[in-house]
């Protein structure tokens, strides 16, 4: 057994400098098979008013629903030229916007299969470790059943779900309060 | 489809927690509402990997990015990324960014009345080779002030960005120098709670970095989180 892992520390206010070269807002090529989809969105902080330093990261399955990595063992195929991977900054306003594909379903524990989602870590000064939270799609029928937000309140699992924004898809991050933004213990 | 191997939980106080009233940032932006326990799926145990595509030589050399050499005393910070389980983390992509040798970062929001150099950017990002090791040129950062309470100075320290293999081995932290007279008053640097922990933070001067007629070096081993070897029970 080794050492246990290294303390996490804020990425504080100027991750730009060390970040932005692997900034991705438009996740999926042109040519990624897939259900278009424009997010966006913004980040609040516990007095309501927008966080203007903060980043997100996205993970997420392609179209079929497979992981462009090698612990992925499905027979489902890879997407080429899809990493699946995001890394998005908020503007001045504490808002956020990228585009990617709709990923297909997974499986969960057991003999579950989850609803699609995408893995959101976010980053920002005056968090000593990044939040880790989902984000699902709004009337998707497999959500009802995904058990991941099984294991979620029910009061509390709209705010893991997009909304309907004209052509695209809106969702949140409320650090704190009423509408608090479920986050998870990873 | 079997159940996977999921990651190591931390040991208390081995991580800092969301809310540390010192650092004053904590306060509105820390969660107030019960984390929810995340299962480890396959979302969480995958996760982005990088390649010699996203690096360049320079990358790596933060003294070399410029036309003149930046000013301020030339390091060699260098280590090994290892997980948990003692196995290094090979071809995984470290990110770096710091301030330069005054304490000033290149950075809009970055207002300390100290000198900006232009031969300095203070960004940098390699891979670790097969034995996990990564290795970094750049010049030691200087402390700045900040506003988080009085007279409150931050210790020299440069950004690590990791992922490792999964999407939960993520990890941001930041890198200290031995015998900072600032690091006991530091919140950030003081917000993990285990003394041991908090100071592994700390890298140490090593000789066998140091090049001679050139530059100290600096040893700095990171852990990512470590796998289970068993899938957790349901």
């Amino acid at each position: 057994m080794g050492s246990r892992a290294t303390a996490s520390q804020t990425v504080g206010p100027f991750y730009r400098i060390g970040l932005e070269k692997l900034y991705v807002t438009d996740l999926a090529p042109p040519a990624a098979q897939g259900d278009r989809i424009s997010i966006h969105g913004r980040v609040v902080d516990g007095d309501g008013k927008p966080v203007n330093d903060a980043v997100l990261e996205i993970w997420q399955a392609n179209a079929q629903g497979k992981y462009a990595h090698p612990d992925d063992a499905q027979d489902k195929p890879l997407t080429p030229g899809f990493k699946g991977f995001g890394r998005v900054p908020v503007d001045e306003n504490g808002e956020f916007r990228f585009t990617t594909i709709k990923p297909g379903r997974v499986p969960g524990p057991g003999e579950t299969v989850q609803a699609p989602h995408l893995l959101i870590a976010v980053f920002m000064r005056g968090l000593l470790i990044h939040l880790f939270t989902r984000m699902y799609f709004p009337d998707d029928p497999a959500n009802e059943a995904d058990p991941v937000l099984k294991l979620v309140p029910a009061e509390r699992r709209s705010t893991l779900i997009a909304r309907k924004a004209g052509a695209g898809l809106e969702w949140d991050v409320i650090l704190q309060g009423d509408n608090e933004t479920v986050f998870f213990d990873y | 489809m079997a159940d996977l191997a999921g990651y190591r939980r931390p040991d208390k106080g081995t991580q800092p927690e969301y809310l540390h009233p010192p650092y004053a940032s904590t306060s509105k932006r820390a969660p107030t509402r019960p984390l929810i326990v995340l299962p480890h799926t396959l979302s969480e145990v995958t996760g982005p990997m990088f390649g010699a595509d996203d690096v360049r030589a320079e990358d790596g050399d933060l003294t070399r990015q410029h036309n003149s050499d930046p000013l301020g005393e030339r390091i060699i910070v260098s280590g090994r990324v290892l997980d948990e389980n003692d196995r290094p983390v090979s071809n995984t992509l470290v990110e770096i960014w710091q301030c330069n040798a005054a304490g000033r970062y290149r950075h809009l929001n970055d207002n300390h009345n100290a000198p900006l150099d232009p031969n300095f950017t203070g960004a940098g990002r390699v891979l670790t080779d097969k034995e996990g090791r990564y290795r970094f040129v750049t010049i030691r950062p200087g402390a700045y002030p900040w506003r988080n309470h009085h007279n409150a100075w931050r210790p020299a320290h440069i950004h690590l960005s990791l992922f490792g293999r999964a999407f939960v081995t993520r990890l941001v932290t930041q890198m200290y120098f031995p015998g900072d007279p600032l690091l006991p008053h530091d919140p950030i640097f003081n917000s993990t709670a285990d003394e041991k922990a908090r100071n592994r933070l700390i890298a140490g001067f090593d000789w066998d970095t140091t090049a001679p007629e050139h530059a100290l070096g600096y040893r700095f081993d990171i852990v990512l989180r470590g796998r289970e070897a068993t899938p957790m029970e349901k």
